[in-house]
């Protein structure tokens, strides 16, 4: 069996605008292991939800897969029907977004809700799926879960209704959740307690997780691998410990030193100069190139795809293995 | 001249959040109120930053508005400089109003869309009457688009043609364009991404020793605050658990809810520490636990906590609101 | 200049070149509303003034020479000879008129009412919005009627032809000014909350110059939109009420008056006579209505 669940190879979403077409992903290509929990991180319009919709076929109109393909378990999925990937959809690709409450059917109980999504894809009773709905709850720490099955979603508070949407999610048995900022509408100690549930259930059950989030701090807690897009397009992609201790990316680099941790001392954080640019006007080269302190001719005219570097792939000229026997 | 600028005595607010009468009469309800600030008093030096640490419905953005006279106090009292802050006293405070201002959280709300940047920024002049004639305030509006960072060429533009980050410097720009002396920022860099939020508490430090501003600094982030803080007051369901030195609290946080958060708060090191999973959630602040209303969820919980309210007890460099803080248990 | 330029350069330009309904509509309008106001230009019959009229030329039928005369009209003549042209362009004049004075009218009371009724809230709040409630159980024809019966009361006879059309104004102004009320009191309830209304709180700017400066230019958008359906609303009840006879007197007829005294004729064979100023009251109403609907679409295209 290939160890490889999901494939996106050179993946390019656009939108066609009155200014022209705008390109919000731009040849981005990675791989998901099975069990495996990769890290989705970018700030707000560097494409990272954009990547989480298109693998899932939930791209709103008019934008569309313009390129690239998507694999999962070797078949290709990025052209399936509506009705087809919406079989894939729920049963072998669950989604978590941010806020519970667009997951959660405010009018119907909990039970109802999970007893019809375990019964659409699994081929059980309706006893067995309300004991298994029962069981799933239990799971993911809602107390009481036999008792409050009978709830309405309004009934939970915001945290308990993440795990709600998380047992929704499993239910299916997927072989791939993807969590879009599961957390960001959580407080810090609720938060902690969701990454934890997501963590643990994905393991014990063997799924894939792709992390979509803002906070380093979130991935680092629980990613394996973790992908940096900027500006629609993947800047690093790499071990989580190696690209957080060691960023080879001068963006990833500025990004983690832009975050202020609690271990750190110094007084100024460090900071990257300007903003990342509009989708509609990405530089030439490098998209990076106007805001990096490392900078040089090649970057301003020559764009850079991923090459590998160790255990990892880098989109950065300074890589390049013809750049670094110059520079020795 | 006092050391103190801003002294907040027993601030407390409560919230009518009773259904309507009607309803009440049909389903045999009482009144119901939230007490959303409880009982909070703290002092704020003359160029400290002072920041307000909690979750949501800990009362921070409560306080923020009150300090502000933006909304009333239920009870207690707020004094600016050693005057008494009264909101229905319209002479006293437009007199105060003009030393102090606020930064709000989100950078799209926070600037009228239908006005150019410099009317945004030129409004407190005007209000205040602190910069007279056309000439003299456009002057100044370029002076302090330059101070935060941006250009003179940005004054003629509308709000949506900027960027967050660029949104909240404009903000900053309105914020000091009355010369204040005292500045409330209710989580400025929240809705921002993490490489905007590094340059605007740059800039928000810089402006600090340039100024010599005071910050009342409100935010759920704690690793931000550590960055930002002086001092530090921790809330939970309104009350002030703890305040302390900012670098001692993170180096030794007494109160139980305090050592929580700080665990909480995920590891970007990567030193593998074990996390030790949070307990329970936040209670429903209309009816708060008994007592100590941490301690359905502290680990230190003992008889006394579910039936007394501890009061502060002192701490090396600040207090804490804990009884086991008190016997010495922790 | 500058401002003509980003107009054409904006998203509503953009949006109306992408709609072929919107941009007939918009023709037909602007060639409807030229033609009432260069209406002298455009026709040599002032229909109106009896020393300009032939009876000889009465009940010439379209395109065809009159029988005694030998002139052709386009659309005809009436009993008196008017040309049916010449009193549909005079008649359009009355009817925008109305139409216009009664919106802005309505506009001016329904804005200020909502904007008040939201910001302040509490007492103020209830009492505008009940009042608003009760005027819109009674049909708007009926409050046009109500008041119009009112005011003939009151006027002295001679004058009554004189202020008919200001009771006009007003009638439908009433009846209208609640949705404007109702629009502006919810964005107003919207912006109230948002951070730049508390930034201006916070000087201490007075609760009128928060209205007026902060507020009202960001409810004016679905204002824009109302106000274009409620043109197309008022040109109907002005019609309406002046088809009953309680509208624009014979003396100075709008398109309403014109119908009502063609139907007169209409089983007697003389159908020009009604037929050409209600086709002209259906284009402009209808295409004004389509431009109503098109811009609500383009300012907010999450309604659709």
């Amino acid at each position: 069996m290939d160890d490889v669940l999901l494939s996106v190879r050179d993946l390019v979403v656009q939108f066609p605008t009155r200014g022209g077409i705008l390109t919000a992903l731009d040849g981005i290509s990675f791989d998901i292991k099975r069990g495996e929990v990769l890290g989705v991180v970018g700030e707000s319009g560097a494409g990272k939800s954009m990547t989480g919709a298109a693998i899932i076929g939930l791209i709103e109109p008019p934008g569309r897969i313009a390129g690239g393909q998507i694999h999962l378990d070797g078949e290709r999925i990025d052209n399936l029907s509506m009705d087809d990937m919406r079989a894939v959809r729920g049963k072998r690709i669950a989604m978590v977004f941010q806020d519970p409450l667009t997951s959660l059917n405010p009018l119907f109980t909990i039970a109802e809700q999970l007893v019809e999504t375990i019964q659409t894809h699994l081929n059980v009773s309706a006893k067995e799926a309300r004991d298994r709905a029962i069981a799933l709850l239990d799971d993911v720490g809602i107390p009481a879960a036999s008792r409050r099955i009978d709830d309405y979603p309004h009934q939970f508070s915001g945290g308990m209704r993440q795990r709600v949407v998380i047992a929704l999610a499993l239910a299916a048995e997927p072989d791939l959740v993807i969590a879009d900022e599961p957390t960001t509408a959580l407080d810090v100690s609720v938060q902690a307690q969701i990454i934890d549930v997501l963590k643990r259930l994905c393991s014990e059950r063997g799924a894939s997780v792709m992390l979509i989030t803002h906070d380093m701090g979130v991935i680092a807690e629980t990613a394996d691998r973790v992908a940096v897009l900027y500006a629609g397009r993947l800047a690093e992609i790499g071990p989580v410990r190696d690209v957080i201790k060691d960023a080879l990316h001068p963006y990833t680099h500025g990004l983690m030193g832009s975050i202020p941790t609690l271990a750190q001392e110094d007084d100024r954080l460090v900071q990257i100069p300007g903003a990342m640019p509009r989708l509609t006007d990405i530089p030439d080269g490098c998209a990076f190139n106007p805001r990096c302190d490392r900078v040089f001719d090649r970057c301003r005219v020559e764009r850079p795809d991923p090459m590998p570097h160790g255990t990892r792939q880098v989109a950065c000229w300074l890589y390049d293995e013809q750049q670094i026997k110059a520079a020795e | 001249m006092s050391d103190v600028l801003l002294e907040v005595k027993n601030l407390t607010r409560t919230f009518d959040v009773s259904l309507p009468w009607l309803n009440r009469v049909i389903e045999r309800e009482d009144r119901q109120f939230l007490r959303a600030v409880d009982n909070v008093s703290f002092q704020i030096r003359r160029g400290e930053t002072f920041a307000l640490v909690g979750e949501s419905g800990s009362g921070k953005s409560t306080i923020a508005k009150m300090v502000v006279g933006l909304l009333p106090a239920s009870d207690g009292q707020i004094l600016f400089d050693g005057q008494a802050m009264d909101v229905n006293s319209s002479a006293a405070m437009t007199q105060l109003r003009s030393r102090f201002q606020m930064i709000f959280q989100s950078p799209f709300a926070s600037l009228n869309p239908r006005w150019r940047v410099r009317d945004v920024i030129a409004e407190p002049m005007k209000a205040f009457g602190t910069v007279d004639g056309k000439a003299a305030i456009d002057k100044r509006v370029d002076e302090l688009l330059d101070l935060v960072g941006l250009g003179a060429s940005d004054a003629g533009k509308f709000p949506h043609e900027f960027s967050g980050g660029q949104r909240q410097r404009i903000a900053i720009a309105r914020a000091l364009s009355s010369n204040p002396e005292f500045i409330v920022c209710d989580e400025p860099t929240s809705a921002l991404d993490v490489s905007v939020q590094a340059q605007i508490l740059n800039l928000m430090r810089d402006l600090q020793d340039e100024l010599g501003l005071t910050y009342l600094f409100i935010s759920h982030d704690l690793s931000v605050v550590r960055h930002m803080a002086n001092r530090i007051g921790v809330l939970y369901l309104g009350a002030l658990v703890e305040t302390a030195d900012g670098k001692e609290l993170f180096k030794a946080p007494r109160h139980p809810y305090t050592r929580m958060l700080l665990e909480a708060v995920p590891d970007l090191e990567m030193t593998g520490k074990e996390q030790s999973v949070v307990k329970g959630e936040i209670p429903n602040p209309i009816n708060p636990p008994s007592g100590c209303t941490f301690h359905p969820r502290c680990q230190y919980v003992a008889e006394r906590c579910r039936n007394d309210i501890p009061v502060p007890v002192p701490t090396p460099t600040g207090e804490a609101k804990c009884f086991a803080v008190e016997e010495g248990r922790i | 200049m500058e401002a003509i330029a980003r107009a054409l350069d904006s998203d509503l330009a953009y949006r109306f070149r992408r709609s072929p309904v919107a941009m007939v509509a918009g023709l037909v309008v602007v060639l409807l509303i030229g033609s009432a106001v260069f209406a002298p230009f455009i026709t040599a019959q002032n229909p109106f003034d009896p020393g300009s009229l032939n009876l000889m030329n009465g009940f010439s039928k379209p395109m065809e020479p009159n029988q005694f005369t030998g002139e052709t009209f386009v659309l005809g003549t009436d009993d008196q000879g008017r040309d049916v042209f010449a009193t549909i362009l005079y008649g359009m004049r009355i009817s925008l008129f109305v139409g216009f004075s009664a919106v802005i009218f309505a506009m001016v009371l329904g804005v200020t009412l909502g904007l008040i009724s939201g910001y302040v809230g509490g007492r103020t709040d209830t009492i505008i919005m009940r009042i608003a409630d009760i005027q819109l159980t009674f049909p708007a024809i009926l409050v046009a009627l109500l008041i119009f019966g009112v005011a003939k009361g009151i006027t002295p006879p001679d004058r009554r032809d004189e202020v008919a059309i200001w009771v006009l104004i007003i009638a439908i102004g009433l009846s209208e000014w609640v949705q404007f009320a109702r629009v502006v009191r919810g964005a107003t309830l919207v912006e109230k909350g948002k951070e730049y209304v508390q930034a201006a709180r916070l000087i201490g700017r007075s609760p009128v110059a928060i209205m007026v400066q902060h507020i009202l230019p960001n409810t004016l958008s679905p204002v824009l939109v109302i106000a274009t359906i409620s043109l197309a609303l008022a040109i109907i009840a002005e019609a309406t009420l002046s088809f009953l006879g309680v509208g624009a007197p014979p003396t100075q007829p709008s398109l309403g008056t014109l119908i009502r005294i063609g139907q007169e004729f209409l089983f007697s064979g003389e159908w020009w006579i009604l037929f050409f100023p209600a086709m002209t009251l259906l284009a402009l109403a209808l295409s004004v209505n389509l431009l109503g609907d098109w811009l609500r679409d383009a300012l907010n295209p999450k309604l659709r």
